[in-house]
């Protein structure tokens, strides 16, 4: 031991300052409240995967032979509900936004930090009374509740889950006030707007939403909660209410509620583009203003999921023409990334991978999202498994990409420790590979009639069915390779500099870990964002 | 917000005193921290307005559909105890602004006085409202099983009743947080906390409590006097 310590002197960082259980769950520090973050959203990311698991081996064969309905609904519902509401909403802001948003404007902290720890706690709240509504049984209604089913007739536990994303809801909403603010009042001496990192932009677009629509999600869920509990009708039909409008309602969170998912993926890709392609971001202010405006966007084009509810037809037609409007922004970022790969000098490092796997994965689920906007399609593909393999092309192929790639990029700034590239590298290719293989079969499945939410289905659908189990099962070996190396890299990792990706951006100018105030002295900021062509000089 | 938007920790570090005992670390200044704190309470109000949004879309869609109803709804409220609720909340504006005001100044006496006077006001609010639920209870007018209501529609008429209580309902919850809040400040008050250099936590506690009280100017008409003219 005493060795040990001579060799290294330890110099004090954010994870060495204190130590114990106390001095964790009692911080104030962004970075450890990342670091709370990053193990629970692990925590109900293996959750969802679990439900995914049960879900996929169920639909080997034709027949119920694992489950029948009653079960496989809830399974899928708390799949959707794990997923979505505790680990890919909160995943790349709650984690890596916590860590890097201050470090990168040259900030302390965020302008809250007790409100951020305090977020935290809501999340474990809302956290445990979705796990405890899933221990009595969970719940049936699928992850988008609709009414009258879930207000007036399902048998599970909808208040108690309900109460768990209205909580969740809340620490939600507190990381987006806590980050505008930031963005707003925190930045270093010279940090102009145009000069902050589009990472920066990306979850400062993400916090509007975040602030904007999660309220109305959570006023909606209380309805449906007092109407199971209290009698209240507002969604009941019997009494004149309109069960459609829980679906406008919960619609206008819910489709902002996926740019609060792809947004911050967004952001990581356009730092991860340029510091391995060793260039400026193409068009800066063309991808900033691409975020904030899918943000705006994404309030106006909520009825496309409505096609089938009802509505009129007039509105959906506004509805489809909006919705392909928003592939006009997130054209902006692919091309903008395309062209600054354009001519870089481009290497592959592991985060590379998973940045370019993203440009692919989410251009594929945005055309098919286009293809969803319109209204004859998606008649036909309504309820389908195209949709299925649509949003997880978004969902899984963008977010999870973004949060991979984000957090071998930074690992070492977290951690302070490098995994190993060799078996980094493999699990980014079985990701891959098992992702396609999982989901578009699902592409070709819905085409041709599977509808989704059952858990038997006719046996020519059978080989497709069983390629994508094939394929969830890869990616599941690509998800155990990660989990080895980063808790070995915690306490064997090689140790590696400040700066290991040779990147600019004021995260990486200080230390690794970063100090409990992230920098010795505020720095002062006299540069753009991605100048590498002149700085690249100083890191040889 | 301000004219240095750009720049905004760049300057004045030096200019205040070396660190005040309330400046939180991770601020340059007492004036960072306050605007901080305001464009915080706004953003919140921003959210808030969202939360109650909701339920004002939902009133919209359900009085342009069942209108008649929504009179004859309307006329089963007391009017009058409504009204003297929304007299009680404007004069509570009243004395919270005259706080901040106190609190802005370094009066600790004028603070506190008028920061309990404001508590008195709400708990006056809830009291009449309390009084209020009561009677709907004895008429039978709270949705559920047991609603009972004479005229025509009463399905609908129940579902005037459920936007009624969702909203009133969810506008008294704010005032017991609110009030809630004044017992937190309170002794910081009293100990004389507050003063010309560091008042922002009354201020933006106050533009809580206006907006607590907005949203009744607006509930006040939509509920009660809709079915008057």
């Amino acid at each position: 031991m005493n060795a040990v310590a001579v060799e290294a002197p330890a110099s004090i960082d954010y994870i060495n300052a204190d130590y114990g259980v106390r001095s964790w769950l009692l911080t104030k520090d962004h970075k450890r409240i990342a670091v709370l973050y990053l193990a629970s959203v692990t925590l109900f990311f293996a959750l969802g995967g679990l439900f995914a698991v049960i879900l996929r081996l169920e639909l080997l064969t034709p027949r119920g032979d694992l489950m029948q309905s009653d079960f496989y609904n809830r399974m899928f519902t708390m799949h959707g509900v794990a997923m979505v509401f505790f680990f890919m909403i909160p995943g790349i802001p709650a984690v890596l936004g916590n860590f890097l948003v201050p470090l990168m404007i040259g900030a302390k902290d965020l302008a809250f930090p007790r409100l951020n720890l305090l977020s935290w706690y809501l999340y474990v709240a809302g956290g445990l009374f979705t796990l405890w509504a899933m221990i009595r049984g969970g719940v049936d209604t699928g992850w988008t509740f609709y009414t009258p089913y879930s207000s007036s007739y399902s048998n599970s536990h909808v208040i108690l889950t309900g109460l768990g994303i209205f909580i969740a809801g809340f620490s939600s909403i507190l990381t987006g006030l806590n980050f505008i603010v930031t963005i707003h009042r925190l930045r270093a001496p010279g940090m102009t707007w145009f000069r902050l990192p589009l990472f920066i932009w990306a979850h400062y677009a993400t916090s509007l939403v975040m602030i904007l629509g999660t309220p109305v999600v959570a006023v909606t869920i209380l309805l449906v909660a007092a109407e199971r509990a209290f009698g209240l009708g507002i969604f009941d039909p019997a009494r004149g209410g309109d069960p459609v409008l829980f679906q406008h309602l919960f619609w206008f969170y819910s489709h902002p509620a996926v740019y609060i998912m792809v947004l911050p993926a967004m952001g990581v890709v356009s730092e991860l583009i340029s510091a391995f392609a060793r260039k400026p971001v193409y068009g800066y202010k063309f991808v900033a203003f691409s975020s904030l405006a899918i943000a705006v966007l994404g309030f106006l084009v909520w009825g496309h999921h409505m096609f089938v509810s009802g509505q009129s037809a007039y509105a959906s037609v506004i509805f489809s023409v909006l919705s392909m409007f928003v592939a006009v922004p997130s054209a902006v970022k692919v091309f903008n990334w395309t062209a600054t790969l354009f001519r870089g000098s481009v290497s592959y490092d592991t985060p590379m991978l998973y940045a370019l796997g993203f440009i692919g994965l989410f251009t594929i689920g945005g055309l098919t999202g286009v293809m969803l906007a319109t209204l004859g399609i998606d008649l036909h593909v309504h309820d389908t498994y195209f949709v299925v393999a649509h949003f997880h092309y978004v969902m899984v192929g963008g977010t999870i990409m973004g949060y991979l790639g984000g957090l071998h990029y930074w690992w070492p700034k977290i951690a302070g420790s490098m995994y190993p590239k060799f078996w980094s590298r493999l699990a980014a290719l079985i990701i891959f590979v098992g992702f396609n293989l999982t989901f578009f079969p699902q592409f070709i499945l819905g085409y041709l009639g599977m509808p989704r939410r059952y858990h038997a289905y006719p046996e020519e659908f059978q080989v497709l069915h069983v390629l994508s189990t094939a394929g969830a099962s890869i990616l599941g070996i690509g998800y155990l390779i990660q989990v080895v190396y980063f808790t070995l890299t915690m306490r064997y990792g090689k140790r590696v500099g400040n700066n290991p990706w040779g990147a600019v951006g004021l995260e990486w100018q200080t230390t690794s870990p970063p100090p409990t105030y992230n920098f010795e002295t505020t720095p002062v900021v006299d540069w753009d964002a991605y100048e590498y062509k002149e700085k690249e000089a100083a890191h040889v | 917000m301000s004219s240095t938007a750009d720049m905004p920790s760049a300057t004045g570090a030096a200019s205040t005193a070396a660190h005040h005992p309330l400046l939180a670390h991770h601020f340059d200044t007492l004036d960072q921290q306050r605007e901080s704190s305001s464009l915080a309470m706004w953003v919140f109000l921003v959210t808030e307005i969202m939360f109650f949004g909701g339920l004002f879309l939902a009133y919209v869609v359900y009085r342009s559909m069942y209108p008649q109803v929504f009179r004859a709804g309307s006329h089963e409220l007391d009017v009058l105890l409504g009204g003297a609720n929304t007299a009680i909340l404007i004069c509570s504006s009243l004395t919270m602004a005259l706080a901040v005001r106190g609190a802005q100044l370094g009066q600790r006496r004028s603070l506190t006085v008028f920061i309990v006077l404001t508590m008195l006001l709400g708990l006056a609010f809830l009291g009449i409202k309390a009084v209020e639920y009561a009677a709907k209870f004895q008429h039978g007018l709270v949705p559920g099983a047991n609603f009972h209501f004479a005229g025509p529609d009463a399905d609908h008429v129940q579902l005037f009743f459920s936007i009624y209580f969702a909203m009133t309902g969810l506008h008294a919850t704010h005032m017991i947080i609110g009030i809630g809040i004044i017992l937190w400040l309170l002794p910081a008050c009293a100990r004389g906390r507050y003063g010309p250099d560091y008042y922002h936590p009354i201020e933006c506690f106050g533009l809580y409590w206006h907006f607590v009280d907005i949203v009744w100017i607006f509930l006040f008409p939509l509920l009660y006097l809709v079915g008057r003219h």
